[in-house]
């Protein structure tokens, strides 16, 4: 079995900065760290790989070069190979772009199951896992909480609704996207450590791909970043104190002093 | 400082800080209320390697060596001096094996040991044998093809949590210190079973137990080295893990001074942070400066040791007191600084106290450790006359 995990390298939230001027990320001295959710979906094919005690794992990420760090920490967990697809043809990538080129990627990798996380920290967009899925014309399943079973080419999964959960059946080959409460993502190990250190990273280029060049990249982008701003911060707040009851009672006198009851 | 380690030291050391900060510092408090057995920590442990550090690799281990241990058990001790017990007293009920045992004992025991299945602890003190091991009243006699075992062991470190016990018993008493003989007994062996859990004063989150042998069999093959070794076994193992008491006492220094570092630097009196005050900075340069020397110790002696040095009983005596004395006084001076709030469990000093206290009794009190070094002196003198 072929497992491929789509991972994101993205800034450490926690350390996250708007420059007040420019409006913009500050990344100048922020760690970067594979996205969380991703960490969730490596976990989940490992755990899949040796539940059938056979298969490969391949981590794939698209980035700028130093993105390699992120498939060193993948293979430091235990996966098989990482992939790096990095090339000047793919910057500026919107989420269909993006989703354009991992397909391509992935149909040169081959795969039976690919997951990713739910979404992407940075942008939360959650589009660039169900798309892949429609490039390359499989099904998905998003926002996976369990596996419950996978044997004989179909796959047998919990989605999670805002209201409970779907049990989704589907053939192979798929795309799951997954969520937090599908694992515990593993600690790396001294022996992958020290595998991460000496492994070889794949890079693929533009060149390597079946692409149409003018779907990669910007040029490839239906949608662009015009601007990024902090929403301006509302100073006339009020916060209520008390035991539920007594904030209930206070917030339906504001709201009828504000006349919207 | 920088003590100019190599690569997979760094990367040995990132990973036990990894380990303690995002799976001991959550629950160290709430274990040490319970007293509870850390067993999903010992799972990421085994997970990362870390069990293996010391284990030759034709042992499924990673064939490093004393330093590397004491980096990593630095860092757990950072975060929790009972998980860092129960990870430390592995090794030590490893060494026997490790340092006597034969090819097969070996092939038996250490790959289990390394992929942390299994757990290991070194029975050595009973009710009339703590600093005299002289005083030993378990005995061994051979049986035909199996040696029977009687006796109780007490305050074991991972006393039934381990499946592998090293003991020493003895097994010819008119021969003195001569009759005593190592084993390895493994739990579920008819005739070996657990008395009380120990309620601790610290390092609650580690299992303390009696080990009772009643009768117990065991094969001869069980025996670690020869007969009459019993009491080399004891002392060449202690004097390699005495050096790990001394990172524990590094590492819970370091966490408690971090703790009084980031505390001063927010508690404001008289309207200034209280770090601001100079009766405050000299605590905590004094700590800080003895925590350093401590480390250095304890580094140049586990690299004396990994140089394969033929002695080393002054030295790993000398790093056991220097840094378990050093984490006892910078623990209390934690607390100080935190002054009340450092007396209450809200914060995590008041169990590093606790807990460091322990360094200053178990392998050896450093009372013992100061006898040691004394003889080791009065040897030396001897031998330059």
């Amino acid at each position: 079995m072929k497992i491929v995990v789509c991972i994101k390298q993205v800034p450490d939230t926690a350390e996250v900065r708007i420059n007040p001027e420019t409006n913009t990320l500050v990344r100048d001295g922020v760690a970067s760290i594979i996205n969380p959710y991703d960490m969730h979906a490596l976990e989940a094919g490992l755990q899949m790989r040796e539940a059938a005690g056979a298969g490969t794992v391949t981590a794939l990420t698209m980035g700028p070069p130093q993105a390699e760090n992120a498939l060193r920490e993948a293979v430091s967990m235990g996966i098989d190979e990482g992939v790096l697809l990095t090339d000047r043809a793919f910057a500026g990538s919107d989420t269909w772009a993006t989703a354009y080129t991992l397909a391509k990627a992935i149909e040169h990798i081959g795969a039976d199951i690919i997951i990713c996380g739910k979404q992407a920290i940075d942008g939360d967009t959650a589009q660039v896992g169900p798309e892949i899925a429609e490039f390359l014309q499989i099904p998905h399943v998003a926002y996976v909480r369990k596996i419950d079973s996978l044997k004989d080419g179909s796959i047998i999964v919990q989605r999670l609704m805002d209201d409970g959960y779907d049990i989704v059946e589907s053939s192979l080959p798929v795309l799951l996207t997954v969520v937090r409460e599908l694992n515990v993502p593993r600690m790396p190990s001294l022996k992958g450590k020290m595998a991460a250190k000496k492994a070889v990273i794949r890079q693929m280029k533009a060149s390597d791909l079946k692409a149409d060049v003018n779907s990669l990249g910007l040029q490839g982008s239906p949608t662009q970043v015009r601007n990024i701003f902090a929403p301006e911060a509302k100073k006339d707040r009020k916060m209520l104190e008390g035991s539920s009851e007594e904030k209930v009672d206070q917030l339906l006198k504001e709201l009828a002093g504000l006349k919207c009851l | 400082m920088d003590y100019f380690l190599n690569e997979e030291q760094l990367m040995i050391r990132d990973l036990a800080r990894q380990i303690a900060e995002e799976k001991i510092v959550p629950v160290r408090a709430e274990l040490d209320e319970t007293g509870e057995f850390a067993w999903d920590v010992m799972k990421t442990l085994a997970q990362s390697d870390l069990f293996g550090l010391f284990i030759p690799e034709e042992y499924g281990g990673l064939g490093k060596g004393c330093l590397e241990l004491s980096i990593a058990v630095e860092e757990l001790s950072r975060a929790c001096l009972g998980i860092s017990t129960s990870f430390a007293a592995n090794a030590l009920g490893t060494y026997p094996i490790l340092l006597f045992g034969t090819d097969e004992q070996k092939k038996k025991f250490l790959p289990d040991i390394a992929s942390g299945k299994k757990l290991v602890a070194f029975g050595l003190t009973e009710a009339n044998a703590g600093s005299d091991a002289g005083g030993t009243q378990t005995t061994a006699k051979l049986d035909g093809s199996e040696y029977v075992i009687n006796g109780t062991k007490q305050w074991i470190t991972n006393g039934g949590v381990a499946d592998i016990y090293t003991i020493i018993a003895i097994t010819d008493r008119s021969k003195g210190p001569r009759g005593a003989s190592a084993f390895v007994v493994e739990k579920g062996t008819p005739g070996f079973s657990f008395g009380k859990k120990e309620n601790k004063m610290g390092i609650r989150a580690s299992a303390t137990t009696e080990l009772v042998f009643d009768n117990c069999r065991i094969p001869k093959e069980n025996i670690i080295g020869k007969e009459g070794m019993g009491f080399v076994v004891a002392m060449k193992t202690l004097d390699n893990s005495r050096t790990g008491v001394g990172s524990q006492g590094v590492g819970v220094a370091q966490g408690a001074f971090e703790e009084a570092v980031k505390f001063a630097r927010q508690r404001v009196q008289f309207g200034h942070p209280i770090i601001t005050f100079q009766a405050i900075q000299h605590m905590l340069a004094d700590m800080g400066t003895s925590i350093e020397a401590a480390r250095a110790l304890v580094y140049a002696v586990a690299r004396f040791i990994d140089s394969g040095a033929k002695d080393v009983s002054k030295e790993s005596a000398m790093s056991k007191l220097f840094a378990t004395d050093v984490a006892m006084k910078v623990t209390t001076d934690a607390v100080q600084i935190l002054g009340g709030s450092g007396y209450m469990k809200e914060y995590p000093v008041e169990k590093m106290m606790r807990d460091a206290k322990i360094l200053q009794i178990y392998e050896g009190t450093n009372q013992i450790q100061r006898n040691v070094i004394g003889q080791a002196l009065i040897k030396e003198a001897a031998r330059n006359k």
